[in-house]
């Protein structure tokens, strides 16, 4: 009889747990998602940018890369970022 | 040469590279592999000095042993017949009448099979037991 | 409690279902609201198995024998350690064991991701629970954990010895963690194939995830062999067992995916290798997964033939097809962003080694399915030995070993002849007076190899010890910070590089280690009665005296043996073999406590220099006749109680078992009061212990790398590039 009851609570519980987000929430697809996995997308390979240029100065420093080659590398990384920022401020200005 | 001819030509090499590597890889194992065999098989085929991979059961009542030497009986799983192997080295511990093992052998003198040094596996039993406890009799616990 | 537990089961497996559909739903037709109910469906299979498996701890721990499982697994004579663990060494309880493992570790990885790659993982989050209600189904159709025995016996069948070992309470559950964690990146994977969104957000989260399954199938491969070398009778931790090489094989691809990730995060390029290599990796794990459970291939691990077999095969040609299919469906997406700039170039070192890899990958999967191919082509089944896999395995290793040292003074995109002459110059002097003072010791000259490899192991330290240095010293000019805050400083700002430089210097303090104990190990088989010593390695090995006990466990025949060099007390080693009591009443009343299983507590002394290895196998024929009489004895007073009186049976049935207990003590003891010569295998194995050193070494490098920089620091850094790049813009949109 108390495994039946418990079995009962189980239920109950999974239920309670899984059926929150169905119970008076909007339904239907998010209108802005494609915008905020763009966004995201973008976002994650500004910081990855931003770890390469770091890593690149690591580089330079510890005498990886000499100071002319750095300097250039530098330089072509930097232009990358500034296009990454470029493309967020876009897609953050058609989100309005 | 443009450089997309070139990196097209650098992925033919390699890939060639690839295949050529793999296929001395398959050639060796299907010349160093042992093959396996039951006892039947190697009463009826085994050609003196070529190593084989015995596989059965070994035999209740075979097993002896004693000056460092195993002495044990192998059956074939399907005829009534059985070889009997030497063998020196390392017997892993699940090693026992009953159960499966495979070993390196070479034929001997009659029907002896000798064992190659430290080569027998053994099978690790799903249920370990031997026989079911009888319920009821026999005693209640280990001690 | 057994239908509780029934009954969990059949929920978890409808639960598992639900996320399946409302995970799909949400993602195409339904919207958020159904894609946070598909997860916390995963959250709620999480609680449910949670709850299942504790029902089949509870039952092991209490020894409920109403269990079947518990009752085939476990006695109660098992130490109470060994009872938890024997939950998992059943075949029931480790599939539920993998697939709650695979519950929480889903749970986890949904619930760090919600916030993010929110296209892609409502996707993952149904092949996940698609993985889950496979298992499930296994449970409840096929080998059910819950099953319970209509006669309750008194006594269970107990655990196997060999796995009474303290490894085996860890290596099974960081397996399956290990396994259970590389679905988790499939699983990302084909959401991202799905949807379309292979990009920088997919790679983050995905690496994480295939970096902490590398790391837990790692600690549990590398326990594995540990319990090998100290359980096992043989000495030898590796043995290209086919379960052993399962484990290995997700792990060399999951290696390769790691590195080659790093390419795809900075230049675009490798996309469709990446995409396959992080499939073909949760292929592989479940591969390896059916490889233990069905006993297609024999191995010590071989559970027998299942019933399992079939099911898993379906799975893995769903698997293998489905991502053969996802990638050709979608390699548009998957078209390189760049070109490699340099044959000269840590890419290209990066592509060489992926490269080594997978050929060492290919080279354990052949040689592990050869058996079943070998039949399919020419009918007789052929297996290929050690002797085999070594010949491919070795070259392999030292190149990608190599490598290791070579790749980090490699600057990404291009390599300069100034960089070289920085980079190379004192690692490589390292590796060459390394080698020269090697073949001036007497007796390397038999190994050249071995000399040379450790040449190869010299350059990647030393060139690890460079980087950690000069990382030190530019932190330093910049931070004026003293040496060690600086480079505690530096190494925690740049985790990731110096987590991946300690892990390939462990890596390859590891195979050194492996490299020098087997070329210079010295073995010999004695049979020694005690007094007698015998000379292995210049070592000599007295047997001082003979040892036994009876417990209720098992019997134990042991050895006491003193080590000493030149006169020089070394070690004293004990090692014994425990005899567990059999079932089978035939063997005799005596006899059954001498005839069931056995297994080898091994004697070892480890050391940074050698250990010094031991087993012994008291052979125990010489008590055959004295057992049989026993046997003889006890059956005929047996019998004289049961035809005597019915009131004084039991007692005089209990005065009996002491009176026999006391016998089989005896018995035992006869191997100390007159023992017969005892079989010895002796092992001396240098720089054995460095093995496992250096897998400490790899795995604390792992969980450096995986270890997250704080949020705060992170936004701190990225501010100030943040800024700098900022003012940059201004200037060029001016």
């Amino acid at each position: 009889m108390i495994e039946l009851l418990v079995v009962f609570l189980v239920v109950l519980a999974v239920v309670a747990v899984v059926g929150a987000p169905l119970r008076g929430r909007a339904r239907g697809i998010d209108p802005d998602a494609e915008l905020h996995a763009e966004l995201a997308d973008l976002e994650a390979a500004k910081e990855a940018k931003y770890q390469e240029i770091r890593d690149a100065e690591l580089d330079q420093r510890t005498g990886k890369l000499s100071e002319e080659d750095h300097r250039a590398l530098d330089a072509e990384l930097r232009v990358e970022a500034i296009a990454l920022l470029k493309r967020i401020d876009a897609v953050r200005a058609r989100s309005g | 040469m443009n450089p997309s001819r070139k990196r097209r030509i650098r992925l033919v090499v390699a890939l060639t590279a690839a295949l050529l590597a793999a296929s001395a890889l398959i050639y060796t194992s299907f010349s160093a592999g042992s093959d396996e065999q039951t006892a039947g098989q190697l009463l009826d085929g085994a050609v003196a000095g070529k190593t084989y991979t015995l596989a059965g059961t070994v035999k209740d009542g075979s097993v002896r042993r004693g000056d460092g030497v195993l002495w044990f009986s192998v059956r074939d799983p399907h005829r009534p017949v059985s070889v009997r192997v030497r063998y020196t080295g390392l017997v892993p511990d699940p090693f026992r009448e009953g159960r499966g093992v495979m070993v390196k052998v070479q034929r001997g003198q009659g029907d002896v099979f000798m064992g190659e040094k430290d080569t027998m596996v053994t099978k690790c039993p799903s249920k370990f037991q031997v026989a079911p406890p009888r319920p009821g009799g026999g005693p209640a616990s280990a001690t | 409690m057994a239908t509780v537990g029934r009954a969990l089961l059949i929920v978890a497996f409808a639960v598992a279902l639900y996320g399946v559909a409302a995970s799909l739903y949400g993602a195409f037709a339904g919207g958020r609201a159904w894609v946070d109910s598909g997860r916390r469906a995963v959250y709620a299979l999480a609680g449910v198995l949670t709850l299942a498996f504790a029902i089949m701890e509870i039952a092991f721990l209490r020894s409920d024998f109403s269990f079947n499982v518990v009752a085939t697994h476990s006695s109660t004579t098992t130490p109470t350690f060994y009872k938890a663990t024997a939950a998992w060494s059943s075949q029931e309880g480790s599939l539920l064991l993998w697939v709650w493992l695979l519950s929480l570790w889903s749970s986890l990885a949904l619930a760090v991701t919600r916030r993010r790659v929110r296209e892609v993982a409502p996707v993952a989050t149904a092949v996940l629970m698609t993985f889950a209600s496979f298992f499930l189904m296994l449970t409840l159709f096929f080998a059910q954990p819950f099953e319970t025995l209509a006669a309750v016996p008194q006594e269970g069948t107990g655990l196997n010895p060999l796995l009474r070992h303290p490894a085996m309470m860890f290596h099974p559950p960081m397996l399956y963690s290990g396994y259970t964690l590389f679905s988790i990146p499939f699983a990302f994977a084909i959401g991202a194939l799905v949807t379309r969104r292979l990009n920088a957000e997919w790679i983050v989260s995905t690496r994480r995830f295939a970096l902490a399954a590398w790391l837990c199938l790692g600690v549990g491969i590398v326990l594995g062999a540990r319990w090998s070398y100290t359980e096992l009778g043989w000495g030898g931790y590796w043995a290209w067992d086919p379960v052993e090489n399962a484990s290995l094989l997700p792990w060399l691809t999951g290696t390769a995916f790691i590195h080659s990730i790093m390419i795809q995060e900075r230049r675009g390029m490798l996309k469709v290798w990446n995409a396959s290599l992080v499939l073909a990796t949760g292929t592989l794990a479940i591969l390896g997964t059916f490889l233990v459970r069905s006993g297609i291939l024999d191995s010590i691990h071989a559970f027998g033939a299942s019933t399992l077999g079939i099911p898993f095969l379906i799975l893995i040609g769903a698997m293998v097809l489905g991502s053969v299919g996802l990638v050709v469906w979608r390699r548009a997406d998957l078209a390189s962003e760049h070109r490699l700039d340099s044959l000269l170039s840590r890419e290209a070192v990066f592509l060489l080694q992926n490269v080594l890899l997978v050929a060492l990958a290919f080279v354990v999967w052949w040689g592990t399915f050869f058996p079943l191919i070998s039949e399919a082509v020419t009918g007789t089944r052929a297996s290929v030995g050690p002797p085999w896999f070594d010949k491919y395995i070795v070259p392999l290793a030292f190149a990608i070993v190599a490598l290791s040292g070579i790749g980090p003074l490699v600057p990404w995109r291009r390599l300069t002849l100034a960089s070289v002459r920085r980079g190379f110059l004192l690692p490589a002097l390292a590796a060459l007076v390394t080698v020269l003072v090697l073949l001036a010791v007497p007796g390397a000259w038999a190994e050249p190899k071995a000399a040379l490899f450790a040449g190869v192991v010299a350059f990647v330290l030393a060139s690890v010890a460079q980087e950690l240095w000069r990382g030190m010293r530019a932190r330093q000019a910049s931070a004026r910070e003293p040496a060690p805050v600086a480079l505690a400083g530096v190494v925690r700002r740049n985790r990731r590089r110096y987590g991946g430089y300690v892990v390939h210097a462990g890596f390859a303090i590891l195979l050194l280690g492996v490299a020098i104990s087997s070329s210079f190990q010295h073995a010999r088989d004695v049979s020694l009665k005690p007094g007698q010593s015998a000379r292995v390695d210049g070592f000599d090995i007295r047997y001082v005296r003979a040892t036994s006990h009876a417990g209720a466990e098992k019997i134990s025949l042991g050895a006491v043996l003193e080590v000493t060099k030149g006169g020089r007390h070394v070690a004293t080693l004990r090692t014994t073999r425990g005899f567990y009591p059999s079932q089978d009443i035939s063997q005799g009343i005596v006899g059954r406590f001498f005839g069931g299983e056995s297994e080898s507590e091994v004697g070892l002394r480890a050391g940074l220099g050698r250990d010094i290895w031991t087993v012994i196998n008291p052979n125990i024929t010489p008590l055959v006749p004295i057992i049989e009489r026993g046997n003889r004895t006890f059956r005929r007073a047996m019998v004289g109680i049961m035809s005597g009186p019915a009131a004084d049976r039991q007692q005089a049935a209990a005065q009996l078992f002491a009176l026999r207990d006391a016998a089989v003590t005896a018995v035992a003891r006869r191997f100390v009061t007159s023992p017969w010569p005892a079989d010895f295998r002796f092992i001396v194995s240098p720089l054995a212990t460095w093995i496992w050193i250096g897998a400490i070494v790899t795995f604390l490098g792992g969980l450096l790398a995986l270890w997250p920089a704080p949020a705060a620091a992170r936004r701190r850094v990225s501010a100030g590039y943040a800024a700098r790049v900022a003012r940059e813009l201004a200037r060029t949109t001016q």
